[in-house]
């Protein structure tokens, strides 16, 4: 699923080239559960980017499903981004002036494929992926009008909709408390059980990364042990 | 991402910001509102101006005397005195003339009992009434027999009249005193009910004779009185062409002039149509400039706010490019905003405008009204206008949202 060769990101701040990732490579089969750990500054979030293809890397090949993401251009990883990931913010990133439906349909506008867009089918596939998260109840209320743990549920149904292969969780319960949290972990390990979601968590939460079958740590960006 | 989408969203997002939005709005409005009531104000100007001109007639012709040139100096247009009567008797036998009106203009204090007036004081022959299409109230017109005896006998225009008399009955046979020497009044022509720049109810007129020998003074241009203009009525507009030729011809061969030289200047009424239009084009046109600079300043609105939504929203723009919109998605989006505010100002600024030309067809200029026309064309005109200018003043914030790095976007606080 997930083939990272020798990943090297520097970012440049002014004259000075600051590097994020030193050479990390790793592997990630299909339908695993992986945490990734490290302090602040490790790299972790850099990675998760690159991962994401939100990012590319300064050097180093990435394979997703065995495309070179790294040599895409923008659009390009826009649309594997819209097919094949998911994302879980640690702030929801929700639109405060839609409603949960609407949200939840975000991704499905931008998809390739104009099929899938018709109006009644997106409703659809909205209300299903809700029901899923168990938020049948909670289409048409705004965000604001919910807890932090539904406002992440809202979140993980958005990451769902284009079904994708992958889901990227980036601290996704750094807002909630613990026992929302665990909730929201909960349902996350159970979507990658029950649908074969390959799942990706950033954390430093260590009783969090317990929970996942495998952890990666890093340390000023490189990978210190598995 | 289709563009009902696009629209739905934009509005959804504009109204999140109410108060914002109609601000941002309201430099449009005014603006289209400036273009649309300027555009149709110098419309009705010219409508009133010409229909006022075309009330005399189309068919009418002027000839006025020249500048004089001596050694090379030449002094204003109408200076010289070189129209005479004889020129008048002679343009009356060119076809295609149907009344030639030779006139000396001047001013004159009438007086009746306690009234005194001053008013303008018209020389003419018989022919005055033929071209000006002149009906009496009373009385009748000069005749040919008043102008060789130099009568001294006066029509007055109606206005003339109520001011002397307070009435236009029982005028004619009153005798006014003219410049202190009495006149009798034969007639009272009938109320125009015009205004402007020709109007005729404030005229007086006495026989061309008696005006040059005893009221207005007299220079002699080859041994003949001078007068101050010929009026011709040609028998069709379509002939006016032809018989300003005609004229042009008669009035050189008369006074052994060549094109350049000519001592006299022919112009027709469609020239003075023309003259007009051409006044009222360039103002309307100006208006509508000074309008469209108003417009402009509503755009630089329209970019201000839509630089600080981008600013704002970056965190939404990076959640998009996240979830999978591309750069011309997002370009897209913010283009559709701006021009979603400018064309609902555009709408309004229509509205208003079309508010702002009724009132103002409503206020009575000097007795003159002016009917202000909302033309379709200035219409679709401010509505692409201000399409224009939201696309023209959003591709800016657009571009930049467009340009957003997805991680730095998701980062942004």
């Amino acid at each position: 699923m997930i083939e990272a060769k020798d990943l090297v990101k520097i970012y440049r701040l002014g004259k000075v080239d600051v590097p994020a990732l030193r050479g990390v490579s790793l592997r990630i089969e299909k339908g695993e559960a992986v945490a990734i750990m490290g302090q602040s500054g490790s790299g972790k979030s850099t990675l998760m980017n690159i991962l994401g293809c939100l990012d590319v890397p300064t050097r180093g090949e990435y394979y997703l499903d065995g495309q070179n993401v790294a040599k895409m251009n923008e659009d390009e990883l826009a649309s594997i981004r819209n097919q094949k990931i998911g994302f879980v913010f640690q702030t929801f990133n929700l639109l405060r002036r839609a409603t949960v439906r609407r949200n939840v349909e975000i991704p499905l506008w931008y998809a390739d494929t104009n099929n899938r867009t018709s109006r009644p089918n997106v409703h659809e596939q909205a209300e299903t992926i809700l029901k899923i998260v168990g938020l049948g109840d909670r289409m048409n209320h705004r965000p604001t009008e919910l807890s932090g743990g539904e406002q992440q549920r809202v979140a993980i149904a958005r990451a769902l909709i284009n079904n994708p292969d992958l889901l990227l969780a980036d601290e996704p319960t750094g807002n909630l408390d613990s026992q929302t949290g665990a909730e929201i972990l909960a349902l996350l390990l159970k979507l990658n059980q029950e649908r074969g979601l390959t799942l990706v968590i950033v954390t430093h939460d260590a009783n969090i990364a317990s929970q996942t079958q495998r952890i990666i740590r890093l340390r000023d960006g490189l990978i210190i042990n598995e | 991402m289709k563009l009902y989408r696009n629209i739905l969203e934009a509005f959804e997002s504009l109204s999140a910001n109410k108060l914002r939005s109609m601000l941002t709005v309201l430099g449009i409005v005014i603006g289209v509102a400036a273009v649309i009531a300027m555009l149709s104000i110098g419309r009705g100007a010219r409508a009133s101006i010409t229909s006022q001109i075309e009330s005399i007639g189309t068919n009418l012709i002027y000839v006025y005397p020249g500048a004089i040139r001596q050694g090379g100096v030449a002094s204003a247009s109408g200076a010289a005195g070189t129209l005479t009567l004889d020129d008048a008797e002679a343009l009356l036998r060119i076809p295609g003339v149907e009344g030639v009106a030779p006139q000396t203009d001047g001013r004159a204090q009438i007086a009746y009992l306690g009234q005194n007036i001053n008013a303008r004081l018209v020389g003419v022959t018989p022919g005055y009434e033929i071209v000006y299409n002149l009906t009496l109230a009373d009385g009748v017109f000069i005749t040919e027999a008043n102008q060789v005896a130099r009568s001294s006998v006066i029509v007055l225009g109606s206005a003339v009249a109520e001011s002397l008399f307070g009435s236009t009955a029982g005028v004619v046979g009153q005798s006014v005193r003219v410049n202190g020497m009495p006149f009798r009044v034969i007639g009272v022509l009938a109320s125009r009910g015009g205004s402007g720049f020709f109007n005729q109810d404030e005229l007086v007129l006495t026989p061309l004779s008696t005006a040059q020998t005893r009221l207005v003074g007299q220079t002699r241009f080859r041994g003949a009185s001078v007068i101050s203009q010929i009026s011709i009525k040609a028998s069709s507009p379509k002939l006016v062409t032809e018989v300003v030729a005609q004229v042009t011809e008669v009035m050189r061969s008369r006074h052994n002039t060549v094109q350049g030289t000519d001592d006299f200047t022919v112009s027709s009424q469609q020239d003075a149509l023309n003259t007009v239009t051409q006044v009222t084009d360039t103002l309307t046109l100006f208006l509508g400039g000074i309008a469209g600079i108003s417009l402009m300043v509503g755009g630089i609105g329209i970019m201000n706010i839509m630089l600080t939504t981008v600013t704002e929203r970056t965190r939404e723009i990076g959640l998009r490019k996240a979830v999978g919109a591309r750069r011309q998605d997002i370009l897209i989006q913010f283009l559709v905003e701006s021009t979603v505010l400018s064309i609902m100002g555009g709408v309004i600024g229509i509205a208003v405008g079309w508010l702002i030309s009724r009132l103002i067809g409503n206020v009575q200029l000097g007795g003159s009204s002016i009917t202000p026309v909302v033309g379709m064309d200035s219409v679709l005109l401010a509505t692409l206008f201000s399409l224009a200018v939201g696309i023209f003043f959003g591709i800016y914030p657009a571009s930049r949202a467009a340009r957003l790095q997805p991680v730095d976007a998701l980062r942004y606080e």
